[in-house]
Parts: C-alpha cells; sequence; structure tokens
C-alpha cells in the first residue's frame, strides 16, 4: 500500500511538473530571419511605458503618438519598403516591472530593439541586459547621462537634452535674471534630479542655493519638501520632477501660501497634462494658473505654435491616427522620437541589421535635422541627444519659447552658445535624410 | 527547541523502531522527490528558450517563497499579510552583499535565509501573540512598512531607483554560449528543490506535526507539552528564512532589488496564490508559483485582443487577474491542487494518501503523520 501510494504520488508530482513546464512553454515562438524582428516587409521595435503608476499622466501618451506616428509613415509604404511596428508594454515606471517587460520583449516578442523606453530609474535597469544582448535600445526617453556613453553602452542612445545641459541652461537664466535670489531646489531622487541638479550648481553660485529637497516617485505627500524649502526663506524653486510632482508641488506651495518664482525641467511642465493634474488634485479649484509665469525651456517647437509647420504635421497626424488623447507637449514629443527613429532606420539603409542601425547613428546622427530646435550630439563615443534648448515660459497657460536655441555640452564650465541655423521643413512625405 | 514529541501513539521500544524506519521513509521520499524535480527541472530548462528559462526561474523563486507561506498558514495556521516584506529582507541583503561586498552567490544566498530569519523571529514572536484579523493586521503593516524604509534611506538602499547587482556569470566549463537565463533557472532551481527537501521533511517530521498540534487546538496541544507560542514563532522563522531565500533569488534572477518589486501587492499575491494552488500541499505552491509567473501575462494578452483605449486596455489586466482568482476561489475552494486531487479520483482510491500534500492527516486522528 504505502509503496504503491508513493509511486502514485511521484508519478503525479511529475506530471504537475511536466503540465506546468508545458504551459509554461507555451507561447514560446522563435524568428526565422537571421536579424530578429525585422523582415522583407515590416520592423518591430518594442518599448517599456508607464502607462499606469505615478508618471503616467502625460506620459502614457508618448508611445501612442509615435505609434500614430509610425502609422502615417506605413500608410505611405513605410520606410525602405518596411513598415514599422511597435510593441508597447505598460512598465508602471516600476524598474521591477521595465527589467521583466524588455527581457519579454527582447526573448520572446523577439524585437527588433527597445524604442523610446520611458523613464531613468526604469530605463537604468535595462540598459545591461540590451547591451550585453546586443539589441538596439534606440533614444531612450529620458534625458539622464547615463545613455550617454558610446563606449561602454554602444548600443543605447539617448535623445533629448540631457539633464545636466538642460540645468546648466536653465542655471545661466537664473543667474542672468533672477541674481543674487534664493534658490530652493525640489528633486526627484535619482539621476534625473540630480542630473539637472548638477548642470544648475554648474552656473549659479552655490551660496545662492539655500535648500534642495529630494522625492521618492511613488509618494503623495511632497508636504515636508515644500515646507522646507519655504522656510529656508526660497525666492526661486526649481523643479526637476515628472507632472505629478510639478503638481503636487505647486498644490503644497498654494496650500502654504508659498508663491516663489517657478522654474521646471521641460520633462514637468508640459501644461495641459499639469493642468489637468492640478483640476483632479484639487476637484476643480485649480488649474494652469498655478504654473502661470512658471520658466522652463524647450528643445521642440511649443506645442501650441500651430504656425509651425512641424506642429501642423503633427495635429494632422494625430487628428487622423491618435485623436483619443489631447494634442500636446507628449504626443508631440512621441511623433518627433518617432521621425528620429524613422530617419536612421532610413540611413541605416535597406539590409537592416542591428548593427547597422547603431553605425548609422554613430555616423550620420549629428547631422539628422527634424523637427528639433537644437542639432544632435550623436558621434560614436557621444550617444548624448540634443544639444541644448531654448528658454521659455508658461503664458496663458502655454509654453512660449523665447531668446533663441541655446547649446552646450554636459562637462563643467563648458560654454553656453547661440544656435542659429533654421529648422528645416517637414517633408511632404516620408521622412528626409542628410 | 526541544524536539517536540512524536505525536503518535506508539511507546517504548517499537516506537523508537518505527520512528527510525518512519525518518528513513520520509527522507529516502523527499530525496526520491528532489532528484526527480531535479531531472524535471534540468530538462525543461534545455528544452525552454531563454524567456521561457526566465519564467522557469521565476517561477522557481515564487515557489520558494510560497513553499514556506503555505508552511505557515496552511501546517500551524497562520496568516501572513507581510510575506513580501520579508522577500524584500532577502532581495536586500542579497544585492548589498553580492553588490558592495563582492561576497560570492551562495553565501549571499545563505545570509539572506539567516537575516530573514531573523526579521522573522522578532515578527514572529510578536505575531504568535496575535490571532486572526490582528495578526493579519500587524504583518500587513509591516508589509507596507518594511519596503518604505528603502525609500527613507535612499544612501544605503538605493530609494525607489533600487540596488543592481551584476548578473551571475554561468560557469565557464558550460561554454561561452550558455545562456544566462538558464544559468538563472537553474539557480533558482536548485534554490527551490533545496526548499522542497526542507520543507517536506519537516511536514513530516515532529516539528510539523507540532505545527498541525497548534494550528487545530491550542489548549490540547499545550496539554500535551507543547509551548504553542514557540511553535508559532518557529513556523513564522521556517517561512520567513524560506521568503528570504525567494527574495534573494529574485533579486539574483532580476539582478535588481528596488521597492517597486516588494508593494503590497506582492504579499497579497502571495496569499492569494497559496490559496488557489491549494493551501498546505507542496505540489500546491507550484501551481501558485505557476499562476503568479503566467497569469498576467495571459491577462495582458487578453486585455490587448480587444481593440480599446489605452487607458482601459492598460488598467484592465489587473481587473481580469482579480476577476480570475475570485473565480478560481468559487469553483475550486480547496485550490487547484485539490481539484486535481478529486478529477483523479485519487482521494477515493487511496483515503490516506496519494498527493504530496503536507498537511495529511489533523492531529486528533491515529498515527501522526504516518505516510
Amino acid at each position: 500500500m504505502r509503496a504503491r501510494s508513493y509511486k502514485v504520488r511521484a508519478v503525479g508530482t511529475a506530471c504537475a511538473l511536466v503540465v506546468a513546464l508545458a504551459i509554461a512553454g507555451c507561447g514560446s515562438s522563435s524568428s526565422s530571419s537571421s536579424a530578429p524582428g525585422v523582415t522583407a516587409t515590416s520592423i518591430t521595435f518594442g518599448t517599456h511605458q508607464p502607462l499606469t503608476g505615478p508618471a503616467a499622466p502625460g506620459y502614457s501618451e508618448i508611445a501612442a503618438a509615435s505609434q500614430a506616428y509610425f502609422d502615417y509613415l506605413n500608410a505611405q509604404g513605410g520606410i525602405n519598403g518596411r513598415t514599422i511596428h511597435l510593441v508597447i508594454k505598460n512598465d508602471e515606471y516600476n524598474p521591477t516591472q521595465t527589467v521583466s517587460v524588455v527581457h519579454q520583449l527582447v526573448l520572446q516578442e523577439n524585437v527588433f530593439g527597445i524604442f523610446e523606453g520611458l523613464g531613468t530609474p526604469t530605463h537604468t535597469k535595462v540598459v545591461g541586459f540590451l547591451n550585453s544582448s546586443k539589441v538596439p535600445d534606440m533614444f531612450v526617453a529620458s534625458g539622464c547621462a547615463c545613455w550617454d556613453d558610446g563606449t561602454t553602452q554602444p548600443y543605447t542612445f539617448g535623445w533629448q537634452p540631457n539633464y545636466t545641459i538642460e540645468g546648466k541652461i536653465l542655471g545661466q537664466y537664473i543667474k542672468q535674471h533672477l541674481a543674487g535670489k534664493k534658490i530652493g531646489v525640489f528633486y526627484q531622487d535619482d539621476d534625473f534630479g540630480t542630473g539637472g541638479l548638477a548642470g544648475i550648481k554648474d552656473e549659479v553660485p552655490a551660496s545662492q542655493i539655500v535648500s534642495t529637497q529630494p522625492y521618492q516617485p511613488g509618494g503623495t505627500n511632497v508636504a515636508p519638501q515644500i515646507s522646507a524649502i519655504k522656510a529656508a526663506g526660497a525666492e526661486v524653486l526649481i523643479d526637476f520632477t515628472v507632472p505629478i510632482y510639478t503638481a503636487l508641488g505647486q498644490l503644497t506651495s498654494f496650500t502654504l501660501g508659498y508663491k516663489p518664482q517657478l522654474v521646471v525641467s521641460n520633462v514637468g511642465i508640459d501644461p495641459t497634462t499639469v493642468g489637468g493634474l492640478l483640476k483632479t488634485f484639487s476637484k476643480g479649484k485649480a488649474g494652469t494658473e498655478l504654473i502661470e509665469g512658471a520658466i522652463t525651456d524647450g528643445y521642440l517647437p511649443s506645442s501650441t505654435e500651430t504656425s509651425n509647420p512641424w506642429i501642423a504635421l503633427f495635429k494632422k497626424i494625430h487628428a487622423q491616427y491618435d485623436s483619443g488623447a489631447p494634442f500636446d507637449g507628449n504626443v508631440e514629443y512621441g511623433m518627433a522620437n518617432a521621425y528620429t527613429l524613422a530617419q536612421s532606420l532610413q540611413l541605416a539603409g535597406k539590409n537592416l541589421t542591428r548593427e547597422d542601425l547603431v553605425n548609422a547613428v554613430n555616423e550620420k546622427g549629428s547631422q539628422l535635422k527634424g523637427p528639433g530646435l537644437v542639432p544632435f550630439r550623436y558621434s560614436k563615443t557621444v550617444h548624448g541627444g540634443y544639444s541644448g534648448v531654448e528658454m521659455g515660459q508658461v503664458r496663458n497657460g502655454q509654453i512660449v519659447l523665447f531668446g533663441g536655441p541655446l547649446v552646450t555640452e554636459p562637462t563643467a564650465g563648458s560654454p553656453i552658445t547661440p544656435y542659429t541655423a533654421a529648422q528645416p521643413a517637414p517633408p511632404s512625405s516620408g521622412v528626409s535624410v542628410p | 527547541m526541544s524536539a517536540p514529541a512524536d505525536m503518535g501513539a506508539h511507546s517504548g521500544a517499537d516506537s523508537a523502531s518505527s520512528f527510525a524506519r518512519l525518518a528513513r521513509g520520509t527522507m529516502a521520499r523527499s530525496l526520491g522527490l528532489v532528484l526527480l524535480g531535479g531531472v524535471v527541472l534540468f530538462l525543461a530548462s534545455e528544452a525552454l528558450d531563454s524567456y521561457n528559462d526566465l519564467q522557469l526561474a521565476s517561477g522557481a523563486y515564487y515557489f520558494v517563497a510560497l513553499a514556506g507561506l503555505t508552511v505557515l498558514t496552511g501546517l500551524s495556521g497562520q496568516i501572513s499579510l507581510g510575506h513580501g516584506a520579508l522577500m524584500a529582507v532577502g532581495a536586500y541583503t542579497v544585492a548589498l552583499l553580492v553588490g558592495n561586498e563582492q561576497w560570492a552567490l551562495v553565501p549571499a544566498l545563505a545570509a539572506a535565509v539567516v537575516v530573514s530569519s531573523l526579521v522573522g523571529i522578532a515578527v514572529g514572536a510578536a505575531a504568535s501573540r496575535l490571532r486572526g484579523p490582528y495578526l493579519a493586521g500587524a504583518t500587513l503593516a509591516f508589509a507596507i512598512g518594511l519596503p518604505a524604509l528603502a525609500e527613507e534611506y535612499p544612501g544605503t538602499f538605493g530609494g525607489a531607483n533600487g540596488l543592481v547587482i551584476e548578473p551571475p556569470t554561468p560557469p565557464s566549463w558550460l561554454g561561452a554560449s550558455f545562456p544566462l537565463e538558464r544559468w538563472e533557472a537553474w539557480i533558482a532551481g536548485a534554490g527551490a528543490l533545496v526548499v522542497v527537501f526542507l520543507m517536506s521533511n519537516l511536514a513530516h517530521s515532529g516539528v510539523g506535526r507540532s505545527f498541525r498540534a497548534v494550528r487545530d487546538d491550542e489548549i490540547a496541544a499545550s496539554l500535551c507539552g507543547l509551548h504553542v507560542g514557540r511553535v508559532q514563532t518557529l513556523a513564522f522563522v521556517v517561512s520567513a528564512a524560506c521568503a528570504g531565500l525567494g527574495g534573494g533569488l529574485l533579486a539574483v534572477v532580476l539582478q535588481l532589488a528596488a521597492p517597486g518589486a516588494f508593494e503590497l501587492g506582492l504579499s497579497l499575491a502571495l496569499l492569494t496564490a497559496i490559496v488557489l494552488g491549494g493551501l498546505g500541499s507542496l505540489l500546491g505552491a507550484i501551481w501558485g508559483a505557476a499562476v503568479l509567473v503566467l497569469l498576467p501575462g495571459w491577462t495582458n494578452d487578453l486585455a490587448h485582443s480587444f481593440s480599446l483605449s489605452t487607458k482601459v486596455s492598460a488598467n484592465l489586466p489587473l481587473a481580469i487577474y482579480g476577476f480570475v482568482l475570485i473565480v478560481g476561489i468559487l469553483i475550486w475552494p480547496t485550490g487547484i491542487q485539490g481539484a486535481l486531487r478529486r478529477i483523479m479520483g485519487l482521494v477515493r482510491r487511496s483515503p490516506q494518501g496519494g498527493s504530496r500534500e503536507l498537511d495529511k492527516h489533523s492531529t486528533s486522528g491515529s498515527g501522526g503523520a504516518s505516510t
């Protein structure tokens, strides 16, 4: 009796394990092409995005807008005869989820590369995996300096201006126009915030900065940080924050009766997003007026500047393919970044390997022109994106850029210089490359 | 703590010899089980592609944590909503030791077990004084509070950004092209096998019987000479050690320890997984681990198979997940394992056995764990 039930158990256990593994084995697929994710008629990229979670407001629109731009291109025949597809995975801005979905994209979905992976705390966790797997990691949606290392991370490329570049140009403005005022900095406690802070410190005398207060993404109470900045007597408040923390910070300032001159990184100020959050959090009692007059910057034309031909084009595509979302800076971001990817694919040529795409950006990326106001910095060793920003201000709930584009390098002490070359008009169809 | 008395009705020399036979039988069976599991895991890891090897590794570290929790809840009758936090303890221990101190993997995992056991002693001692909803509440507070420490001390624990560790390198004799994911599956699988061996033995030992005795009737157990509080604390420590090992393996597989991995949702998911898998059974823990690994992917695919707006489809997976859990529990109140046992009719054919169930008998029956 004992022996038999033992055998039955053993067989049962084995069966259970086999069934469990068989289930685990379902859904595995393999690509027959030598370069994964690319066929004669299509190419597939994957991306990780905060569709839910603390960074979702605003940012969740970005990948859908990129998708819309690809749809528009695909309707015209795609790039080099290939339609571009984007597999969007939700990582909730949670680094652990990012690791999991990016492995899934690369190992299970067999994407050609990762495109526009969003976030500093998130994407830093997969850069090692992507580079050791030799998977192109194109145009990370974050301005962290961590992407700017073509030597040790040859497959990773940044896109938007490095936060230190942005911090330096904001810092120069403060030095010139808000001289001697006491400054408080409210920043995200990772490479995003510390990179921006480093740029500010590069330009502004240390004695002028009276309080620096970090926050951890995820919490909702920022009263301790804002109170500390207020108590330190800061007359200028600099935010290196994602939109939800810009909104929380401004609501808290409002409650505390604290009205400093606000300065916000371009990633945290999109008025549609922040205004919407303010409205939601205050149950309709507050809106964009809480960020009115805020100093910021931009490296793309303002999304409300409808006379700009790029904005006109993006609005047209948006109306056709992505009308569910409001047309704002996030949508513009997604489309502009998608345009850069399409250009890079065009450059990489018809016979496409993963290395070809990387080499194309290494060699010709710095000559790419498009919706950006400033040139790219790409080279074999430099993988950072745009080289500067133009100063801007929130006026009547819209970002108005002024003063002309400025460019610089992230290294301390490198000069900030004006950039004067004109922005090219968008091509009538497809993409244009040098 | 002294070995609790054999709950069986044997006496004198007869008891001594039957106990020896019993121990041999249990030990041999556990070893057989581990060998069988090892072969299956090995063959599976060879057959699967990289992504599914990674899924296998995830399943293995979840199983390790679930095996401990199913011992705690199924055998000793205590509930814990705090096991996600205990996994965090293990994960951060490994990340700190491997990342900062350059420890080798095995000692770091052992340290994760030790540290989480120490935390388990503290929590378990408090837990043994609490019952039912109060115990759930206390462990719930632990689950919420502990991961927040990582954000409170970003200098040590890296804040929300977390701590990154280098991926484990497969030994060179496996060849240069040996996939990292398979190596991770082996590491996590080895951890799971160690836990199968220990838990399966524990459940059939005097200690396991003392757990059940305390669960079934605390007064009767103390009349038998058991120190109820100590037994409950021990059960908590055992499950904390498993959770710590599971968390440590998680950190190795993901190469990351970040608070986002150990939110309250994880603790709740662990509890639902052991209930859905089949409470008090190691096989149930396997089913539970499979649910944790596979269900989120399926719900995602399902949510995206409808053409819905991003806002809806991004939130739908969680709703489907909840729905499946509720329906699952309604249809199979005894979990997947219980349902399978019924389907296979093994219960009817062999009322005393037929499954790898830890909780085979209540102690009020005769003979204790005789099989």
